[in-house]
């Protein structure tokens, strides 16, 4: 007997009574203004959360970050901005060791933990939201309302999640850390040393 | 503190506790992280609701763990993962060389998994010739120290800056004295750097695995798992077969448990769900059982299986907090790994269901609602069935209950103690055959006993009247 079909059968074997799923339709948590809300939990998880108004208030923004303005090497996958280096373009993702800035979309962000959806349906190598030493992520705001790419709770975040296709997907909430010394927290582990989260409106 | 070779606790305990100061920090470092996740939790009104629900949805997946399996399976293979079963330790860890030998790879980055721990993954990859580094710094401070993880989230919690700075100058070339926690991160940040650009496969482990949709997810702080594998055309993910939930949505649920739980966040940094291989590469599962399949049979055990390895029992414990994660010579530490490791091996970890007040503080915070403190009482029990108990605690009570089975005897023990208490010299009463003297000072007898005072009142009554 195949391992499989051992572990199968001693599974089966063993008497377990039965057990009904929960509903996940409960009053999950609501805020008054779940988009300041996310801004704060996002600057206590060491990030930073600015609305701007189009591409253009994207661009102003960004200048005033010495770390997008000293990078040396750049990507960006949101359209209207350019980087130095086209991912598409790139063959073997260890090329990108040494990406100092890249400006990812986001999907949308929710206000209980400040995590924003990301995904790589349009980015080519995901290892670009981990890689660079500073990130930021552009979610476009549906209808030019910013309220309209914050979801209250992960009850609703995952309301919006499909997986159809083989697609990344991961929630970021703020700059990598750690705080396996002695407790202090420390920015900047392996990933990303600073996170920004632009809502373009 | 070096590799600790004895089973015994509380042998293990009275070593770490030689150093009190350590043991003071020790227990207050970790009391800090229980006081995070007390106001994280505070932070939800709904807390109590996510709990009953994970609870309830760890439950019902067990009882159908086969059917889960076997959808998880068939969902995964269909996104291009291979899917390898593995029924014990062995059996995974050949698996996964076999994957590696395949691809000729010779080194590894591995992200934090206690599976891989339980199942010494990294020692037989290394007798393979094979440089398996672990990429959690936690992990990676201790890797280097060749000390087992005393905690199941922070690894290194027992170690002060001083120590990682030592180990960090031994290995890793950092200026010697230099104890900054921003220094020290920032070097390994680099050293790390150059292990995961040369990787040929990462391993991660898995948090949850999804049967709906075959996917599964990694959760770190770091982003270590994520730059493990996202550079290597090759991913291995080991798991327990307990890891399974029915359906994504479900993770809303655990994902807001498990790291409020954990460490007190709001959620980890990076929460990443995989559902199929990089282009051009592989994605391999492997689901191990090891002893699981039988831990469900039992009524008094199965709960065990729901845990989320979130370690806010441990920090909550009087216990682990004052004698270090080490002193449990075992991978998973704590309450929970008092019950789960005699379950697997109850010669060598009898003592563990002893380690432990039975205050309760750890089912309280539990996030998945295990019965922990009951459940090491229950195991206790067994213990003492299976004639494991050493005769220091079987004799005592052997002497109790014939004594209180003869009240006459009783009575007169009774006085003949309450004499010795107050005539006997210190050193008579306090004497390594009274365990109870060490730390504490003997109750003083009373000048009457219950009885004698009783009696004297019934007299009196029958006097006045
Ligand atoms: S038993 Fe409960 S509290 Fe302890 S690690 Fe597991 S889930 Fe966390």
């Amino acid at each position: 007997m195949s391992s499989k079909d051992q572990i199968l059968k001693s599974v089966r074997n063993q008497l377990v009574p039965s057990a009904d799923l929960p509903s996940l339709d409960q009053d999950w948590i609501q805020y008054d203004d779940a988009v300041a809300h996310f801004g704060e939990v996002l600057q206590a998880v060491g990030g930073t959360a600015i609305a701007v108004e189009g591409i253009d208030g994207l661009t102003e923004e960004l200048a005033k970050i010495p770390a997008y303005t000293d990078a040396k090497k750049t990507v960006s996958c949101v359209e209207g901005l350019v980087g130095t280096v086209d991912l598409d373009r790139v063959e073997d993702p260890h090329e990108l060791e040494d990406v100092d800035y890249a400006v990812l979309p986001g999907e949308f962000a929710v206000a209980e933990n400040a995590a924003v959806w990301v995904t790589d349906a349009k980015i080519r190598h995901r290892v670009i939201l981990f890689i660079p030493q500073h990130i930021s992520l552009v979610i476009h705001c549906a209808g030019g309302k910013v309220e309209e790419a914050v979801v209250h709770n992960m009850a609703e975040a995952y309301q919006r999640l499909v997986w159809s296709r083989n697609e990344f997907g991961c929630f970021i909430s703020g700059p990598s850390k750690t705080a396996d010394i002695e407790q202090s927290l420390v920015i900047g582990a392996h990933g990303a040393r600073s996170l920004h989260v632009f809502f373009v409106f | 503190m070096s590799a600790i070779k004895s089973y015994d606790h509380p042998t293990n305990a009275n070593q770490f506790n030689q150093d009190q100061d350590r043991t003071h920090w020790h227990d207050s470092s970790l009391w800090f992280i229980r006081e995070k996740r007390d106001r994280m939790s505070k932070s939800l009104p709904e807390w109590e609701t996510l709990r009953s629900c994970a609870s309830q949805i760890k439950a019902h997946t067990v009882s159908k763990l086969a059917d889960y399996l076997e959808e998880f399976e068939k969902n995964a293979t269909a996104r291009g993962v291979q899917v390898h079963w593995a029924k014990d330790a062995e059996e995974h860890n050949q698996i996964v060389l076999e994957i590696l030998r395949k691809h000729q790879a010779k080194r590894i980055v591995k992200s934090k998994s206690m599976l891989t721990e339980e199942c010494h993954l990294n020692p037989w990859l290394e007798k393979h010739g094979i440089e398996v580094v672990d990429t959690d710094l936690g992990e990676r401070i201790v890797q280097l120290r060749q000390e087992p993880p005393s905690h199941i989230v922070m690894p290194a919690i027992h170690l002060k800056k001083e120590d990682v700075s030592n180990t960090f100058h031994e290995h890793l070339q950092t200026e010697k004295g230099n104890n900054d926690p921003n220094y020290l991160t920032e070097s390994a940040r680099q050293h790390l750097r150059q292990k995961f650009c040369q990787a040929d496969v990462g391993i991660t482990g898995v948090n949850f695995a999804i049967a709906e949709t075959g996917g599964f997810v990694v959760c770190t702080n770091e982003g270590n798992a994520d730059l493990g594998v996202s550079l290597p055309k090759v991913h291995i993910a080991c798991m327990g077969i307990e890891k399974l939930i029915p359906k994504a949505d479900h993770l809303s649920i655990f994902l807001r448990l498990l790291a409020r739980s954990a460490t007190g966040q709001p959620i980890t940094t990076y929460s990443s769900h995989f559902h199929g291989p990089v282009e051009g590469g592989e994605l391999h599962i492997v689901l191990v059982d090891n002893g699981r399949s039988k831990i469900m049979n039992s009524d008094d055990y199965r709960n065990s299986l729901k845990c989320i390895r979130c370690g806010a029992c441990m920090n909550t414990c009087p216990v682990y907090r004052r004698s270090g994660g080490h002193s449990y010579a075992a991978t998973v530490p704590g309450p929970i790994g008092s019950i789960l490791n005699p379950l697997r091996d109850a010669k060598h970890h009898k003592t563990l269901p002893f380690a432990c007040t039975l205050c309760g503080s750890c089912s309280d915070v539990c996030p998945v609602k295990i019965n922990l403190h009951e459940q090491l009482l229950t195991l206790r029990t067994e213990v003492k069935n299976q004639k494991q108990l050493p005769m220091s605690k079987t004799l005592p009570m052997r002497i109790a209950s014939y004594v209180f089975q003869r009240p006459k005897l009783y009575a007169w023990l009774g006085g003949i103690g309450k004499f010795f208490l107050r005539t006997m010299p210190r050193f008579l009463i306090y004497n390594p055959l009274n365990p109870w003297g060490r730390h504490r000072e003997m109750p003083e007898a009373p000048p009457e006993s219950f009885r004698q005072q009783y009696a004297q009142r019934a007299k009196k009554k029958s006097d006045d009247r």
